[in-house]
């Protein structure tokens, strides 16, 4: 492994986050109308679920079909919070029990539930959404990873969790708001969400902390663990005969993940204004593993490209065929497994950035041998 | 309404909505005769901003025509079709042709919210033809009311709502469900009631409509069931062993989508035939669209408590249903929902021409009282909380996949969307 791996930032890192915030924080506000802004929002807080797949997922080894979990818990966290705000006594006058959420009403509850009560406070509730996903992640690893369950089992368990908390989430209407979601969300400790001004500027807090994420698992990636994580991935019992705890450390890496979808989740709700099932289930979860297999599950900018281009794609496609765009995209999805099995960063790594290098300096020290852990640190 | 002093030119049912909106307009202060353009300058007709031009309007169609509730929409899409193709047959609306902008809401809410913001933000829409599910509806309201938009929905659904920005054309749950239970329990003396449902907010609110009714107003009835099951549940026998066994008058079944087919199959198989009427099988939730799934042959028997069936005799419907099956195909049925859908652009155009704007503000004032002797359902009324006037009927589903009307009420129903008593 060459030296210059080890540092936190390599020059095709440093081009490769330079890129990236000059798309997110100068091109894409410069060209897009507001609609179209809040859109490409929507799809950043996607991209936090990728990013968090890479470093389980293309790191670890650990494929999980289950991280719209955890972005629904994050949402549904952010989501009660503001519910909570929108239902005021004088909101909801009409109401047999005025001052609780229209949807217990609507079942028959009198009160609101205990464990409702703390999502009162804003504080409680920005824990929430990073805490309950985390507490989920970490039951759930320790239950598998202790045991040993890794692979296509995993896969399977956490496609189980996805499905058994959409059932609960509709089962549970009156403390759920059911297959509605929790909708008619409006302010934010008074301040308008639903407002242009407020999409914009809920666009920025987004991106900025994506780029937390990022250069978190940017930081992950560099360190000892990241390489452990390649080690665990690539031979999992070399790694444990060595004296390493394997199942700590994927454990803690599938809490971060769970922790970055969670933030990616309250994103959401803020942006788009409401948090439904449809985003906790199995369809979703399979959907963030094409946004990160798309981009390319070895690069963490790549993760971002990917969940960009495919909702993009997605939007596009459907606005101008709209009964066949389905097609369309499943033709998008095949081409990319089949021509570029490492995704968009794959394509950038083999082509674009080997030119950069040659064309920046004429030392071509950067790009190491082309292994899995070279590639990927180069971008 | 005088019918017969207009010039038979235009074809078909749209000449009623016509004379419909015509004659709201002779009361109003324009000229009858005053359909051309030139008589409506776009600057007068359009003061905030919306897609319409010298000769055309621009409206929205947002409907699922991709995912699980694509089978459902689809009839909707297609009737809002017809009546734009109708319309514009006619000249259109203040002289422009309605041109409109499909978007997919693919049965993903979000994706609903989304489409909504584009039709209304981007593309100026002067009104939109939208939304199935409530959790559809639900998701692009505050859409809707942030940028004033005005959305024509047309499902049965179970109210709990009433947006300044939403013309609900179809029917809200009392609707549909009182004159049901009367009737059932006045011809055919049921008294004991089992509720069953998949497990969401309408088959919810509608059976506690239900109970509330059948407890409170009919006398010596009971419920001696209620169950509620996930969507897309496809293991009815036990529910059907408990019925075999409480022995109810009358199954009150409020399944929805796939799961009917395996419920009514379910049901015949263990021997409960519905022709046999004990129990009797009344749903709210089975429309002719869903019989071609369940088949004719297992559902006969059954009753059904809708404000349209496809069988209905009168002129508006024949002319309905023969214009649909021209557009469509033969082999095509309608469905109560697809009926109301078919509403949406002529109470639009209506409100339109009654109010001589496009305006959204305006239109929504002039909608209420608006009235279409032209509808395939018979004469319906916009009454001011946004839900129409409209009677209720109960028809006995036959094996080839119509409906039989047995029952309709007398006087239209009027909407009540908050209804007391029954919270």
């Amino acid at each position: 492994m060459s030296i210059a791996s080890n540092r936190l930032f390599t020059r095709q890192d440093i081009i490769g986050f330079a890129v990236l915030a000059a798309v997110v924080f100068i091109v894409l506000p410069l060209t897009l109308d507001s609609f179209r802004l809040n859109l490409f929002g929507k799809y950043l807080t996607y991209a936090f679920v990728a990013v968090g797949l890479v470093l389980c997922w293309g790191a670890g080894g650990i494929l999980s079909l289950g991280q719209g979990v955890f972005f629904g818990l994050g949402g549904y966290c952010m989501a009660m919070f503001l519910k909570l705000e929108a239902s005021t006594p004088e909101n909801t006058a009409i109401q047999s029990t005025p001052g609780i959420p229209d949807f217990m009403d609507w079942n028959q509850l009198t009160a609101l539930p205990w464990w409702w009560e703390p999502f009162n406070t804003l504080t409680f509730a920005l824990l929430a959404v990073v805490a309950v996903p985390v507490m989920f992640a970490f039951i759930i690893g320790v239950a598998m990873f202790r045991r040993r369950v890794g692979g296509v089992y995993f896969a399977i368990i956490t496609q189980a969790f996805a499905a058994i908390l959409t059932i609960l989430i509709i089962g549970q209407q009156g403390f759920t708001g059911g297959v509605n979601g929790i909708t008619d969300l409006r302010t934010l400790q008074g301040w308008d969400i639903r407002t242009d001004a407020a999409k914009e500027t809920l666009y920025y807090v987004n991106g900025v902390l994506l780029f937390s994420c990022l250069l978190i698992a940017q930081f992950v990636r560099k360190s000892k663990l990241g390489r452990l994580l390649i080690a665990m991935r690539d031979q999992e019992d070399r790694v444990r005969f060595s004296g390493y705890d394997v199942a700590s450390f994927k454990i803690f890496i599938f809490c971060l993940g769970a922790a970055f979808a969670g933030i990616g989740g309250a994103m959401f709700t803020l942006q788009v204004g409401f948090m439904s099932p449809t985003l906790v289930g199995i369809v979703p979860s399979i959907e963030m593993v094409i946004f990160c297999a798309v981009g390319g599950r070895l690069s963490i900018i790549g993760a971002v490209y990917g969940a960009l281009l495919v909702n993009w794609a997605k939007t596009s496609l459907s606005e101008s065929f709209p009964e066949l765009w389905l097609f369309g995209l499943g033709g998008l999805f095949i081409a990319v497994v089949m021509l570029f099995p490492n995704g968009l960063a794959g394509l950038y790594a083999d082509h674009v950035a080997p030119r950069i290098d040659r064309l920046l300096s004429r030392k071509s020290a950067d790009v190491g041998p082309a292994d899995d852990t070279a590639r990927a640190a180069a971008e | 309404m005088s019918d017969k002093k207009i010039p038979a030119k235009m074809a078909g049912p749209s000449r009623r909505a016509f004379m419909a909106g015509t004659a709201a307009m002779t009361a109003s202060l324009f000229l009858p005769k005053g359909l051309r353009a030139a008589d409506f300058p776009t600057a007068e007709v359009n003061t905030t901003g919306l897609a319409v031009t010298d000769d055309t309007v621009t409206i929205g169609i947002l409907h699922s025509v991709t995912g699980t509730m694509a089978i459902s929409e689809t009839g909707s899409v297609q009737a809002e079709k017809l009546a734009i193709d109708q319309i514009n047959a006619q000249g259109g609306i203040l002289g422009r042709k309605i041109e409109y902008i499909q978007e997919d809401g693919a049965s993903d809410w979000p994706t609903f919210a989304e489409k909504a913001r584009k039709l209304l933000v981007n593309d100026k829409v002067a009104s939109v033809m939208g939304c199935w599910t409530s959790a559809s509806r639900k998701a692009v309201l505050p859409v809707f009311e942030q940028h004033n938009g005005f959305l024509y929905y047309p499902t049965f659904y179970e109210g709990l709502e009433q947006s300044p920005n939403v013309i609900y054309t179809g029917q809200e749950a009392t609707q549909q469900i009182i004159a049901g239970l009367d009737w059932v329990s006045e011809t055919k003396g049921a008294k004991t009631f089992y509720l069953l449902g998949s497990d969401y907010i309408w088959p919810r609110t509608s059976n506690k409509i239900a109970r509330k009714h059948i407890e409170n107003f009919l006398e010596g009835s009971k419920v001696v069931g209620e169950e509620y099951y996930p969507l897309g549940h496809t293991q009815f026998n036990s529910v059907i062993n408990k019925i075999r066994l409480r022995k109810p008058d009358v199954i009150y079944a409020i399944v929805v989508g796939g799961s009917n087919v395996a419920f009514y199959k379910q049901l015949k198989a263990a021997g409960i035939d519905p022709t046999g009427e004990s129990p009797l099988v009344l749903t709210i939730s089975v429309t002719e669209d869903e019989i071609r799934g369940i088949g004719g042959e297992n559902i006969e028997g059954t009753y059904a408590c809708m404000k349209y069936f496809q069988s209905l005799q009168n002129d508006n419907n024949l002319e309905f249903v023969k214009a649909f099956k021209e557009m469509w195909g033969e082999d095509i049925v309608i469905g109560d929902v697809t009926q109301a859908a078919y509403l949406g652009p002529w109470l639009w155009k209506a409100a339109v021409e009654k109010a001589g704007s496009f305006d959204i503000n305006k239109v929504r004032e002039a909608q209420i009282g608006v009235e279409l002797d032209s509808a395939p359902e018979g004469y319906v009324k916009v009454h001011e909380n946004h839900h129409l006037w409209s009677k209720t009927r109960v028809g006995r589903a036959q094996a080839d996949g119509q409906y039989e009307v047995v029952f309709e009420t007398a006087e239209l129903v009027e909407p009540d969307p908050f209804p007391e008593g029954y919270q």
